[in-house]
């Protein structure tokens, strides 16, 4: 049974000018100890996934449908005092900007051992060396002097560790990462993502990695999932959907990026641009950009469905 | 295409933007908004009353002629002694009550709107010099901005009244007075604008049009008043909205104190003092209705600056 | 830290004598100082005489180095409308003003922070729009309206609580108080609520608006995130957060009360500095203008290096000193 399960996830934003879907209809799991991607351009849905996951989407926007299961247990029309409990505990998270999810007027010990308290019966003593333990695991020197430091003594990468820290200091089954390396250096993107992987390894933690950068998924995950307007076009194994992509979309994405040693001479490029919420073509949502598109792609939207590799594309082309 | 003169295109222009405004967040949220609808109506009809006060008010005050002692002191007109010609009674002297306010609020709207224009002006210069200069010139100004921010209005508005009092000879006090009046609460005011205006300007100081156009050579005027100068129109609106509304206060408490406007041409704060004088005899209608007045005025521009401050914030949007 | 302190105290010293020299131009230059201490009649030998006997005759800088001395020693010159020594005037209507905004600073910022964060964490409930709405008009209402408004309905209508004056004062050496008597503590109502109203709502108002800025970072929402409990949430983390520029409110609020003093000693014929400075702008009293100037000016300046120095307490961030620690 995956430890993640989300089923026909719908999300909408009521508007003045009508209903936007921002989510439509999605369906995933994330098993045990594997590290789940999800890849799409700004907009594409992915962030609001990740919120709905823990419940904490932003009004107006709300889940319209769905069901959400974490362990076999429905976790989407739980009362918020049991939804908070598992905040932290079972699902940790970390956001894009490290500067900005530490409160600057605590000490990174401060804000430690309260996340452990809140969630493990420990002494005070035990909350403080298990943060102590916790900082030395990811990775910063001389952890018992940081205790009594403030984020902003820190530098970005250091930061982001720390906010690593914090996500993992109740042994959580499961840690979704929004774009957890997009504001930070180039250099330091790898190191924080190595960090990452082999914490989830060793921990035996799921991860479900939100972001726009194809690199670091390819680096990282076990399965892929793209999402496009709102819905997934392909999900299979990471391998299998870089070397061998089903959907046009994906096919596109992997043409633009550029391989080493490869010989062409220009990027393909994929013309136009992701529609917006308000303009979401009828059928499936790439038809207006897509070079195989049929006639029955204009009207009709695609699920998921097998192809002659092992991911799922949601595209007529593969229809038996 | 060539065949639409130029001036087909801009009415065009004109009715497009018009459709624009009106199907806009803007006007969305005013009109679902009907406390600042009432607001705004209230605003107007102020505005409209002292526009047209000598024409709609249905007594004179200020004509002695037109008064009769024997009026004096009647209360409003729903009460036991009252009388239908003054519908909020009259004064000691006779004078309809309804009339004075009228006449009070033209001079408190004309104080108002001066003081807040004269503040936005210098404030609007200054702020723009400081961003776009930067250097000593900048720090200089901030800094006197930034302390007269720390010293509240009233107090910087009365000194100015009181030293302008005596360094001005007795005989043109009078008449200088509103004059001195819209100074000393406009310059109290400036630095707010200021301040806002120098941050805007330093926002678009820094984006490569602005360059561009100094690397041409373009004078610095130019560029302030045709590209920078709109962008900041949005929160300067803002704060003079609300900058009215503590203008008037300001005025109506300064003519209360009686270091405001003369007694010839008295405001609303003028008028409350005098009805002060009659609270204890019982005649409260002479200070109570003016006192409305002035409240309901400053509510309403305060409605309105508070929903124009949320429907111009780009963050709520 | 040292340092800092130090810094700020320099530049304390150094506005206070900016401030003493504006007094000192607008007290000697601004009108004529013998015109206004002398009648019409008095021949012009006499007044130059009377010139070289205030010493108007020194160059300016010796008599601003004798004004400061001056300043230094507390005297501050005549009244021209109460022909008294200042000095005296301050030293008795001080103790009036200082209680007043002293009850008044207490009432505002207890009632404001408290309904400021109230509105700021329960958004919705009905209570809170209606503060909100009673906060609009806390707003539009004049000091002076207010004054007039409770004099009406408190003393002339219901005639419970007296209109003008402090009631029974004790005198404690050279403070007169009214904080002893039950009949100062009576008069002592009306005006502060009237001082403190104004003020209540604008903190109500600006501690709402932060509480709601400060709901809406990324560290409260990672927060969340960690599921921390709400109390946690609320009073640990938003709330700390707020304090930061609420302190800085509260040091101008007190300075606002001390402007505002003015109006509301005047509407209930407080004894204060403030009615006393009303009336000096109406006479053109320019000494006491000027004194007053500097005894605002002062108190301001102390307050605003008591508010840096603890917000250097309260905010990380500004304590310099400590190095940022190296590596990635």
């Amino acid at each position: 049974m995956p430890l993640l399960e989300v089923e026909n996830l719908r999300i909408e934003f009521p508007t003045r000018r009508g209903i936007l879907v921002a989510v439509d209809d999605i369906s995933f799991g994330i098993d045990e100890g594997e590290v789940l991607g999800v890849v799409g351009e700004s907009g594409a849905g992915k962030s609001l996934t990740g919120a709905a996951i823990i419940g904490l989407l932003e009004p107006p926007g709300r889940v319209a449908a769905g069901v959400i299961r974490l362990g076999g247990r429905r976790i989407d029309d739980l009362p918020y005092e049991e939804m908070r409990r598992i905040r932290g505990k079972e699902i940790g998270t970390i956001f894009q900007d490290p500067l900005t999810s530490l409160n600057p007027l605590y000490t990174i010990g401060q804000q430690l051992v309260e996340t452990v308290t809140t969630h493990m019966d420990l002494t005070a003593a035990q909350a403080r060396q298990h943060a102590i333990d916790l900082i030395g695991e990811v990775g910063i020197p001389t952890p018992a002097r940081c205790m009594d430091c403030y984020p902003h003594e820190f530098s970005g990468g250091m930061r982001q560790r720390i906010v690593i820290a914090l996500a993992l200091c109740a042994n959580p089954r499961l840690i979704i990462a929004d774009e957890p390396t997009t504001a930070l250096d180039v250099s330091i993107q790898a190191q924080i993502i190595a960090l990452l992987k082999r914490l989830c390894r060793e921990h035996g933690t799921s991860v479900m990695l939100i972001t726009h950068d194809m690199g670091v998924i390819a680096e990282t995950a076990d399965r892929v999932a793209v999402m496009y307007v709102g819905r997934i076009a392909e999900i299979g194994p990471i391998r299998d959907v870089i070397k061998n992509a089903k959907h046009p979309y994906t096919v596109g994405l992997m043409g633009a990026i550029p391989l080493v040693g490869c010989d062409a001479d220009r990027l393909t490029q994929i013309d136009g641009s992701m529609p917006r919420l308000t303009e979401i073509p009828e059928g499936c949502g790439f038809n207006p950009r897509c070079g195989h598109v049929m006639p029955r792609c204009r009207e009709e939207r695609p699920d998921l469905m097998a192809t002659n590799g092992a991911s799922l594309a949601a595209c007529w082309l593969y229809e038996k | 295409m060539t065949s639409i003169s130029s001036d087909q295109r801009e009415r065009a222009g004109l009715r497009a933007s018009i459709y624009r405004l009106l199907d806009g967040d803007i006007f969305y949220s005013f009109s679902h908004s009907p406390l600042v609808v009432i607001a705004a109506a209230i605003t107007l009809a102020y505005f409209l009353a002292a526009v047209f006060a000598p024409f709609i008010a249905p007594q004179n005050p200020f004509d002695p002629g037109a008064l009769n002692l024997m009026d004096a002191l009647t209360p409003p007109a729903w009460t036991a002694d009252g009388n239908t010609r003054f519908l909020l009674g009259t004064d000691n002297q006779g004078r309809d009550i309804l009339s004075t306010i009228m006449y009070g609020n033209r001079i408190s709207l004309v104080v108002g709107f001066c003081a807040v224009i004269f503040a936005a002006t210098i404030g609007v210069s200054l702020g723009m010099a400081a961003g776009y200069f930067g250097g000593w010139i900048e720090t200089i100004i901030m800094r006197i901005a930034d302390i007269k921010l720390a010293i509240p209005g009233i107090l910087i508005a009365l000194m100015v009244d009181g030293v302008a009092r005596s360094a001005l000879p007795l005989e043109m006090r009078e008449d200088l007075a509103i004059y001195v009046l819209i100074f000393a609460i406009g310059f109290s005011e400036w630095p707010r604008y200021a301040r806002v205006t120098r941050g805007a300007t330093m926002v678009e100081r820094s984006k490569d049009y602005v360059a561009a156009a100094r690397v041409i050579g373009i004078s610095p005027v130019p560029i302030l008043v045709r590209h920078i100068l709109p962008n900041v129109m949005g929160p300067v609106l803002v704060l003079g909205t609300i900058g009215l509304a503590l203008a008037i206060i300001m005025e109506a408490t300064l003519s209360f104190l009686g270091v405001g406007v003369p007694p010839t041409t008295p405001s609303l704060g003028t008028l409350i003092r005098i009805g002060n004088n009659f609270l204890f005899s019982g005649e409260w209608w002479i200070t109570m209705f003016p006192a409305a007045a002035l409240v309901i005025l400053v509510l309403a521009v305060n409605l309105l600056g508070d929903w124009l401050r949320d429907a111009l914030n780009p963050k709520l949007r | 830290m040292i340092a800092y302190i130090i810094q700020r105290v320099f530049q304390a010293i150094g506005v206070m004598i900016a401030v003493a020299f504006t007094a000192f131009i607008i007290f000697n230059f601004v009108g004529d100082p013998v015109d206004n201490m002398v009648g019409m009649e008095t021949s012009v030998k006499d007044r130059e005489a009377l010139k070289k006997n205030l010493g108007l005759d020194d160059p300016f800088v010796v008599q601003f180095a004798r004004f400061m001395k001056n300043a230094a020693h507390g005297e501050f010159g005549i009244s021209y409308q109460l022909q008294r020594p200042i000095a005296e005037l301050i030293a008795e209507r001080m103790p009036a003003t200082l209680e007043l905004v002293a009850v008044s600073a207490f009432l505002s910022l207890l009632i404001g922070l408290s309904l400021g964060v109230y509105t700021g964490i329960r958004r919705k409930s009905w209570l809170s729009n209606f503060i909100l709405v009673g906060s609009l008009a806390g707003v539009s209402l004049p000091t002076f309206v207010t004054g007039i408004l409770l004099i009406y309905i408190f003393a002339v209508s219901l005639g419970v609580l007296p209109s003008f004056g402090r009631g029974t004062v004790v005198q404690l050496g050279w403070w007169s108080t009214g904080f002893l008597t039950v009949a100062g503590w009576k008069a002592m109502i009306l005006p502060s609520i009237t001082l403190s109203l104004y003020q209540m709502t604008i903190i109500l108002r600006i501690v709402r608006s932060e509480m709601l800025e400060v709901m809406r970072t990324d560290y409260i929402k990672f927060a969340r995130a960690r599921g921390l409990t709400d109390r946690a949430i609320n009073f640990g983390h938003a709330l700390k957060n707020t304090l930061v520029p609420v302190i800085t409110i509260a040091g101008l609020n007190i300075g606002s009360l001390i402007a505002f003093s003015c109006i509301t000693e005047t509407v209930f014929q407080w004894p204060g500095m403030g009615s006393l400075f009303i009336q000096a702008v109406g006479f053109a009293d320019i000494p006491v203008m000027a004194t007053y100037l500097m005894m605002v000016g002062l108190i301001f300046v102390i307050l605003n290096l008591v508010v840096d120095l603890f917000y250097s307490v309260v905010d990380p961030r500004l304590r310099v000193g400590r190095s940022v620690m190296a590596g990635n």
